[in-house]
């Protein structure tokens, strides 16, 4: 805080547009759910770990729906699991985006000839913002994910669309 | 007056965060107190069977990799061994070299997120960190050689997908050297943590019949006391040539068999894993690593069951062939479903929390139990 300390010595007024702070802060606290399926999870847990560390983009781990802004769809899903996760986004409150992480969760992977009991993509559950490719994806790739994620929120407008 | 507590029926999972993925336990509780543990399966299956049908041999190698996502390799090499065993063909000498050293270093990789996970279920969050940086180490030397950080269809039957890239002996020696201090340090870590110590020490204790009974393998076996690994009793590819050790749960901090000898086990392991990547990185003959592997893969009219020793346990594959291109049917034996299966038991008559540390400490891969 040192830098803001000597920039504002006695209270001060920032003017900004509403839709930019708003968005500022939603960007820079991308709360995720920590939540894996299947291999991708390891990826995701790599990427959350020292060595790339999720947390300087604002993306801290919680363990329940209701304080989590975004989920990242990490692995197969399978039609057993798809129930559960379209619950589970349903939990969560608004404003919420989704990352589908990995070939599995885009479009069923190498399971979409032949797995009878894998749902081919999430999209077809619930609604999708940023999809991931690769199987699995390398922690860089989902950094590339979550950046891409940002540059949306960034774009995004409290206004109501007019009809 | 004596207590009244209820019974009640609790879920845990399938998203719940110690689970190690989507496995849902019913629990059946009494207050604080574990009366039943009934695990329900499924929601990770992706059908490996039907894919291995549909397939032809080489081509399920890759969905191999996707059963025990931590231990790739070692899946790609129980399935190899196997499907050589049923063609009849010896691999060179140079790739039996290289798929023991990746296998070991996969062995490492794979118990570095076990203890990790281990720790961070049961609140020490910090050693999953260093374990994490480590890990990295071993998925950048295999990654040089193959191309990939964690699936790596990596051993294809007969041969190798990749000769190992220059660098990778020199590389390997500096992670041995490297690692060596950092099990030391894990050790003052998380292993004689006092606090950690309390958490598992005398809980969810295997005896040693129970343990036989319910054919588990792996750490687990090898927690309760009994020397069996296959790679010295049951010898495959060129194990038989190094000198290592089976370590066993002693019971140092409690009863033999509880979730710290386990955990414990595994640990040691780590080590001896180093010795044999020590003994075999000098050793390797040259030659062509993919001299050996057919045309055409079709089999005679016959069964096969291979099994190896995988991080979890003992890996087996049974294999039918009906004389063409795709396989008739392959029956994995997951060491993961099978250690699994003795939670109830372990689980009986201690507290929810500690249900956490019991099934961290029997560490499970969803992929595999469900496959």
């Amino acid at each position: 805080m040192g830098l803001l300390d000597k920039e504002f010595s006695d209270g001060n007024i920032v003017i900004a547009k509403v839709d930019d702070l708003f968005n500022w802060a939603r960007l820079s606290s991308v709360w995720q759910l920590g939540f894996g399926l299947a291999c991708c999870a390891i990826e995701m847990m790599a990427t959350s770990m020292s060595h790339y560390d999720f947390d300087r983009f604002g993306v801290i781990p919680r363990n329940t729906p209701r304080q989590a802004d975004a989920i990242i769809i990490s692995g197969t899903v399978t039609l057993k699991m798809a129930l559960r996760i379209k619950r589970l986004y349903e939990q969560m409150p608004e404003p919420k985006y989704i990352i589908s992480m990995g070939s599995c969760a885009n479009c069923g992977g190498p399971y979409w000839e032949h797995g009878y009991h894998v749902l081919k993509g999430i999209d077809r559950v619930i609604p999708v913002d940023v999809y991931v490719p690769g199987c699995p994806p390398r922690p860089e790739a989902l950094l590339e994910g979550l950046l891409k994620l940002q540059g949306k929120i960034r774009n995004e407008s409290l206004r109501k669309k007019s009809a | 007056m004596a207590l009244k507590t209820e019974h009640m029926v609790l879920n845990m999972g399938p998203q719940h965060p110690s689970t190690h993925g989507v496995l849902r336990l019913e629990l059946e509780i009494e207050g604080e107190l574990v009366k039943k543990v009934t695990p329900h399966l499924g929601y990770l299956h992706r059908c490996f069977e039907k894919h291995a049908e549909a397939m032809q041999y080489n081509q399920v190698v890759p969905y191999t990799d996707r059963l025990d996502y931590l231990a790739a390799i070692g899946n790609n090499f129980g399935y190899a061994l196997a499907v050589e065993k049923l063609l009849g063909i010896e691999v060179p000498e140079r790739v039996e070299y290289i798929r023991v050293i990746m296998a070991e270093l996969q062995r490492i990789a794979s118990h570095l997120v076990a203890i990790g996970s281990n720790g961070a279920d049961i609140g020490a969050l910090t050693p999953f960190l260093y374990l994490f940086r480590d890990r990295e180490h071993i998925l950048s030397i295999i990654e040089e050689t193959c191309g990939a950080r964690m699936l790596y269809n990596y051993i294809w039957i007969g041969g190798l997908s990749h000769d190992i890239h220059p660098d990778f002996v020199r590389k390997t020696k500096e992670f041995c050297n490297y690692f060596k201090p950092t099990i030391v340090e894990l050790d003052n870590l998380l292993s004689y943590n006092k606090i950690f110590i309390e958490r598992t020490a005398n809980i969810g204790v295997l005896p040693v019949d129970t343990a036989i009974n319910f054919g588990s393998s792996g750490p687990t076996l090898r927690g309760s006391g009994i020397k069996f690994d296959l790679r010295r009793d049951d010898p495959y590819s060129i194990y038989d040539r190094f000198d290592f050790e089976i370590p066993v749960g002693k019971g140092l901090m409690g009863i033999v068999g509880d979730c710290w000898d386990r955990y414990y086990v595994r640990i040691r392991e780590m080590e001896q894993s180093l010795r044999i990547i020590e003994q075999a990185i000098d050793h390797i003959p040259e030659g062509d690593v993919q001299s050996a592997i057919p045309k055409r893969i079709k089999p005679p009219k016959g069964t096969v069951y291979k099994r190896v020793e995988n991080p979890r346990g003992e890996l087996g594959y049974f294999i039918i062939s009906d004389g063409t291109v795709n396989p008739f049917r392959v029956k994995v034996r997951a060491p993961s479903f099978v250690n699994l299966e003795v939670l109830g038991e372990l689980c009986k008559g201690y507290l929810v929390a500690d249900v956490i540390a019991i099934l961290g400490s029997i560490d499970i891969v969803l992929g595999e139990v469900d496959r």
